[in-house]
């Protein structure tokens, strides 16, 4: 065969190596499933699972006080590795949207689209931090700007951003809201953004297999597909599952909550475990019918909520404050940016470490599947386009977001509306959307939305552990993914039943911090790997060239 | 009787192809008409090719060489890429099979076991939703 069979569309530099995907998968028959698994992958992920969520359960509070010692000392210890990191991300991904290097497209210089933008909008914005936005819209930008006006702002024990704003109102929403943004625009969607698309390169332009293990080839070569690479694929698999199936479990607690108080469906347990029963129930219909089929149509009618949400309160809420609020907030974000975002000589602890860091960690720690994801259904846009939809995109919609949702709910606290104040996390959103006419139709949306976000969660985290654990197959056979699927359902049951959540929460948050390892070498490999890359022609050339 | 076939191929087990291959070849010569060897790949590296045009010429050079080896009326090769291929495999051959103008797709399938009792066996799929003429071979 011709070198020439191992160009992608168009013109790439695939990476010569005699590695072929899934050569050191066992193929075998399980009772009446075939099965397609990585060795030793999946058996190393599977037992290391077990075995910790065992540990969760038989001694609870020696698991508790480990991983609740690990994970502050993780995101306090490392505060300014892991701010320093961020920033490098949105550095980087900025970079590269200006640079010629945007021009290269993924999948070789001729590659196709597969999604459409809304289906692909939609897809990695659920992925992304559909689940956080229903959970933190009301409350985070609420908790900020308490804190930053409170008397006591600016003392050591304020959870104030940068000193707060004692006193002053206008200055103290201002910091909040900016303080939030910063946690939910261009940071977290950087992250996404270089793993995303340092997988999406490695695999579609290089020709490696889709696995966090690939971004390492120009650093180890062949021995990534030795131990070196297990490891990373193993913690990547550890992280995912953890962080779903914790996410799961406490999702469960909220919907539950969210329940009892719209419909007065009594928390418990056994209510808890059919959620979760439900949530992985419609997970499994959506993960056999297939991306198409499932993922991406949920994510799209979970986007049409979302948006219907979103039009309500900006429409039937304080229309004009919100749309002022927008380029307000927006302008509060690029005049705190460069002191939120300082790695060294910060004075407001709690926030930048318990905030800003722990936020980090975690964003960081999902990074593996949101990344593994969005490179998935990426094939065919260039690298700028790409950076834009994923960086530039979801940051101002997360900042719309947060100002209808947030910017409306300080404004009824600072009405004298203490229920939103008061109410426990899980609810917040659920007694804002009560000072708003329709109240029983948008609650209804709101849980509706959570549920779906959590199934889709849960379907896209399944398809990548089974990528992961299949050595990079995207085709292992469906009985595995439908595994992976109602693990995650389990583990989720056990540690909930059993205690253990917030526990093992903590210890897929630890993850954080190797991974920062590994995206700031994502970042080099990255570069390195898109500067031996053709670039698409520039559409004039190419229209001249047709001609 | 038919115009063209479909023969739906795995490149990463043709050795299971074998009696497949060998019927839709016996009704090629037998109504003198072309054979379409079809596959559906994903879009990201496989076991088989690193790009899904590396797929693409490996079908093709596997066509040709099946074309000379059972002297065939005449065959080509057709590269279905898509996501998702174990989810959306059935969907695509079908579409595929109108488009290519095959009215007989010839397909080989495992004995069916459990499993098939919650999941569907490709082959079973396709019998159950095309309309053209499928002709399982277990």
């Amino acid at each position: 065969m011709s070198d020439d069979a191992l160009t992608p569309d168009g013109d790439a530099a695939v990476v010569q190596t005699d590695y072929v995907v899934g050569q050191d998968n066992i193929q075998k028959q399980l009772g009446p499933f075939g099965l397609d698994i990585h060795n030793p992958v999946f058996v190393i992920s599977g037992l290391v699972i077990c075995a910790v969520v065992f540990y969760a359960l038989a001694l609870p509070d020696q698991a508790e006080s480990f991983f609740g010692w690990l994970r502050p000392a993780v995101t306090s210890t490392f505060d300014w590795f892991f701010l320093l990191a961020g920033n490098i991300f949105v550095l980087v991904c900025i970079g590269l949207m200006i640079s010629p290097l945007g021009r290269i497209r993924i999948g070789g210089t001729e590659a196709k689209p597969e999604f459409s933008y809304a289906g692909w909008f939609a897809m990695l914005f659920a992925a992304g931090m559909g689940i956080g936005l229903m959970f933190f819209g009301v409350s985070e930008p609420i908790s900020h700007f308490s804190s930053s006006f409170a008397e006591g702002a600016g003392s050591p024990d304020s959870w104030a951003p940068l000193g707060g704003a004692a006193g002053n109102e206008e200055a103290a929403r201002r910091l909040g809201m900016a303080a939030t943004i910063f946690h939910w625009g261009l940071h977290p969607w950087a992250i996404y953004a270089v793993v995303a698309l340092a997988l999406a390169l490695f695999a579609y332009n290089k020709g490696l297999p889709l696995s966090m293990r690939s971004i390492f080839y120009p650093l180890f070569g062949d021995r990534v597909w030795g131990w070196t690479g297990h490891v990373i694929d193993t913690v990547a698999v550890f992280a995912t599952l953890f962080g779903l199936a914790c996410s799961l479990g406490f999702g469960a607690e909220q919907a539950n909550a969210g329940l009892e108080y719209l419909f007065g469906i009594p928390a418990s347990d056994t209510s808890k475990v059919l959620l979760i029963t439900g949530i992985t129930a419609i997970a499994l219909v959506s993960v056999i019918a297939g991306v198409e089929a499932g993922v991406k149509r949920l994510s799209e009618i979970n986007m049409v909520l979302a948006f219907l949400l979103l039009l309500f309160v900006i429409v039937l809420g304080p229309t004009i404050a919100i749309l002022t609020g927008f380029f307000n907030n927006l302008m509060a974000y690029g005049e705190y940016l460069p002191a939120l975002s300082m790695p060294f000589g910060r004075d407001d602890a709690n926030f930048s470490q318990g905030w800003t860091s722990f936020y980090w960690a975690w964003w960081i720690s999902w990074s593996p599947f949101v990344g593994m994801f969005i490179a998935r259904v990426s094939r065919g846009r260039t690298v700028r386009e790409f950076l834009f939809c994923v960086l530039l995109v979801p940051s101002i919609v997360s900042v719309l977001w947060m100002t209808a949702f947030g910017g409306t709910a300080i404004g009824f606290v600072n009405a004298g509306v203490s229920a939103i104040a008061d109410a426990p996390l899980e609810l917040k959103l659920f007694t804002m959307l009560e000072q708003m006419p329709l109240a029983a139709i948008t609650s209804f949306v709101g849980i509706v939305l959570v549920i779906v976000f959590f199934v889709t969660s849960s379907d896209s985290g399944s398809l990548v552990i089974d990528t992961i654990t299949a050595g990079g197959k995207v085709d292992a056979p469906v009985p595995q993914r439908v595994f992976w699927c109602i693990f995650e359902g389990l583990v989720a049951i056990a540690l909930l039943l059993g205690g253990g959540l917030g526990a093992l929460q903590a210890a897929a948050v630890s993850t954080g911090l190797p991974f920062a390892v590994v995206l700031l070498v994502a970042c080099y490999a990255l570069v390195k790997g898109l500067m031996q890359e053709p670039k698409a022609k520039p559409p004039l050339i190419r229209s001249r060239k047709a001609q | 009787m038919y115009k063209k076939i479909m023969i739906p191929v795995d490149l990463a087990h043709t050795d299971r192809l074998e009696k497949a291959l060998t019927t839709a070849a016996d009704l090629s010569k037998q109504y003198g008409i072309p054979v379409c060897y079809t596959a559906v790949t994903a879009s990201t590296p496989t076991s088989v090719a690193h790009t899904p045009e590396e797929f693409a010429q490996k079908l093709e050079a596997f066509a040709q060489s099946e074309n000379q080896k059972l002297g065939l009326h005449s065959a080509e090769s057709h590269t279905i890429v898509d996501p998702d291929p174990v989810a959306d495999l059935g969907k695509k051959l079908i579409k595929a099979a109108h488009e290519q103008g095959c009215d007989l797709v010839v397909m080989a399938s495992h004995v069916p076991g459990i499993q098939e009792h919650i999941f569907e066996s490709n082959a079973g799929k396709m019998a159950l939703h095309a309309d053209v003429s499928v002709f399982v071979v277990r």
